[in-house]
């Protein structure tokens, strides 16, 4: 009985599997096809008609053309491919500089209205793109930072969700580790950097995965803030793509998502300790 | 713990001003000031900025537009998250008790986060297009065809992008909340002769009341999300079903009703300010317990 109850649970997460991961299959096999079998199987799609559309499981005629052709002409692709990774990069580093040492003094150094401050942080932190679009959007206008990349960098590095999930990884070093430290005669500084960062490091990656992930994937901001069609980032030229180029668009989308997968493959573990600890459990 | 405050206290705190106040000022600069800004600017007119009391407002609530976008935001909330927050513990219920195989599921699960929107856009175009593949296997089955960017259809679209999406990241939460159940809740349960049923149901969901009452509040600030599946698939003019809250913001933009935007920008915070506040009881009564 046991055994059986069993084998349909295990059917039930395989057919579900299965299922999510055909879009992912899905694009994958499309940068791998040619441009004509791409037209005959989607051609359907941009013409109205009763003919329906297909998609093999395996490309008839496996290729690398497309890949080849973004990869080595398409200029425009690596202009935006480089936009996307300017911004994430951008984002990462200005949250390093600037985030760490802010979460490290909310977890570990005597604050006035700590508990204020980090009220207001977590606010923030929970307020979506909708709300906080038009007040950015004044502010960036102000400084003249509009269509450049610092208008999509510098909101996203002064976000106060990585402040507070870093804090809450400091917050779990044990205090005797400090206080020894202390006692050694340790400075504040000396702390910070030879305790604090390494013992937060795993904190820092979860987090640092989690903004990366979030960085690459950027929509709204770029769309709202970006006039410049030479600054835009690879999310928002996919859309665009029609029949005539889908196989440079299926090619280009397997490379934007070539880094995102390699990074949750060999790092899932920090990334499920990160979401575990944004519900606010550790 | 005295010795430590009397030390040197000074150094300690301008230690704590180097390291807090960079931040610190950049989010006063980026987000409380212009909050501020917007607050104010929602009392006055779009050109000229004369004070104009409540007429923004008002103007915004009887607009239609608004309207549907927030009926169709909250019925996207309303079907999305009970069903998010539903599935994923049933299916993080039924990993875990399949040890052998779970590390991998859970993986494939939680896949679809890392999925940047815009490489499967294609994907789902060719997969909800009248005639798309969806649809294809549907006239295989001898059902009709449904036309999901035209109709109705399009809201479930979103939900299923959402689930897609979101299932892997709830169904952590979850497991985390069951690993925080004492392993002797259930050694007890089990030496009074519980059945695995009564366990789930007596112990099991009782004790995971936090994590569901976080989850929920979650699940309602990452839905402002979807807009993104929505945009990359139909565009700033979908149907009417999937209006959200984003394309209105969006359109009113290109226009420069930014007096509509404050207004409707001071209403959405109020509401989220109250989920917020929700969302603060359950992590405090979390950290009691």
């Amino acid at each position: 009985m046991k055994t059986v109850k069993k084998g349909v649970v295990l059917a039930a997460l395989l057919v579900l599997s299965v299922l999510i991961c055909y879009p992912i299959w899905f694009a994958v096999t499309g940068a791998f096809s040619s441009q004509w079998e791409l037209e005959e199987n989607l051609s359907p799609l941009f013409s109205i008609g009763q003919e329906m559309a297909a998609w093999p499981l395996l490309p008839e005629a496996p290729t690398l053309r497309s890949l080849v052709e973004v990869l080595l002409d398409s200029p425009g692709f690596f202009s935006m491919f480089w936009n996307s990774v300017a911004i994430s990069a951008g984002i990462l580093l200005g949250q390093l500089l600037v985030d760490i040492p802010a979460a490290w003094a909310l977890a570990r150094l005597p604050i006035p209205g700590k508990k204020a401050i980090l009220t207001a942080y977590i606010v923030l932190m929970l307020m979506p793109f909708q709300v906080m679009m038009f007040p950015q959007y004044l502010v960036l206008d102000d400084l003249h930072l509009l269509d450049t990349l610092w208008a999509v960098i510098l909101p996203a590095v002064f976000s106060t969700f990585p402040v507070f999930m870093l804090h809450r990884f400091f917050q779990a070093i044990p205090q005797e580790i400090i206080e020894a430290a202390r006692l050694d005669g340790a400075g504040e500084g000396r702390i910070f950097l030879w305790i604090g960062l390494p013992l937060g490091a795993p904190g820092v990656l979860s987090v640092a995965i989690l903004t990366f992930l979030d960085s690459w994937n950027l929509i709204e901001q770029p769309m709202t803030y970006l006039k410049t069609k030479s600054l835009w980032p690879l999310s928002l030229f996919l859309p665009e793509i029609t029949l005539p180029d889908m196989g440079m668009g299926f090619a280009a989308a397997l490379l934007m998502l070539i880094p995102a997968l390699l990074l949750f493959w060999n790092c899932q573990e920090y990334l499920e300790r990160g979401i575990a600890l944004s519900g606010g459990k550790e | 713990m005295k010795k430590r405050k009397c030390s040197h206290p000074n150094i300690q705190w301008s230690m704590a001003a180097v390291f807090l106040l960079p931040h610190m000022a950049g989010v006063l600069c980026f987000a409380l000031l212009p909050m501020v800004q917007v607050v104010v600017r929602s009392f006055q007119s779009a050109v000229g900025g004369n004070w104009v009391g409540l007429k923004n407002y008002l103007t915004v609530w009887n607009n239609d537009a608004f309207r549907l976008a927030v009926s169709n935001t909250a019925k996207f909330i309303l079907v999305c998250v009970p069903v998010l927050v539903g599935v994923s513990l049933i299916l993080t219920v039924g990993i875990q008790s399949l040890p052998a195989v779970s590390k991998h599921i859970r993986s494939i699960f939680l896949m679809p986060m890392a999925i940047p929107a815009a490489s499967v856009v294609l994907v789902w175009k060719a997969l909800f297009h009248d005639n798309g593949l969806l649809n294809h296997a549907l006239l295989n089955m001898g059902a009709d065809t449904v036309a999901w960017m035209d109709s109705g259809a399009a809201f479930w679209m979103l939900v299923i992008s959402y689930l897609w999406k979101n299932l892997g990241y709830t169904m952590v939460l979850w497991a985390a909340g069951l690993s925080a159940i004492p392993q002797s809740c259930y050694e007890a349960a089990q030496v009074d002769g519980a059945t695995s049923r009564q366990i789930f149901f007596w112990i099991t969901l009782p004790n995971l009341k936090g994590t569901a009452y976080i989850l929920v509040v979650l699940s309602v600030l990452n839905s402002f999300k979807v807009f993104r599946e929505a945009w990359l698939v139909a565009g700033d003019y979908p149907d009417q079903s999937m209006y959200l809250l984003q394309h209105l913001y969006n359109n009113w933009f290109r226009e420069l009703d930014f007096d509509k935007i404050a207004a409707a920008g001071v209403m959405c915070s109020v509401v989220i300010l109250l989920l917020i506040g929700m969302l603060r009881r359950a992590w405090d009564k979390e950290d009691g317990e």
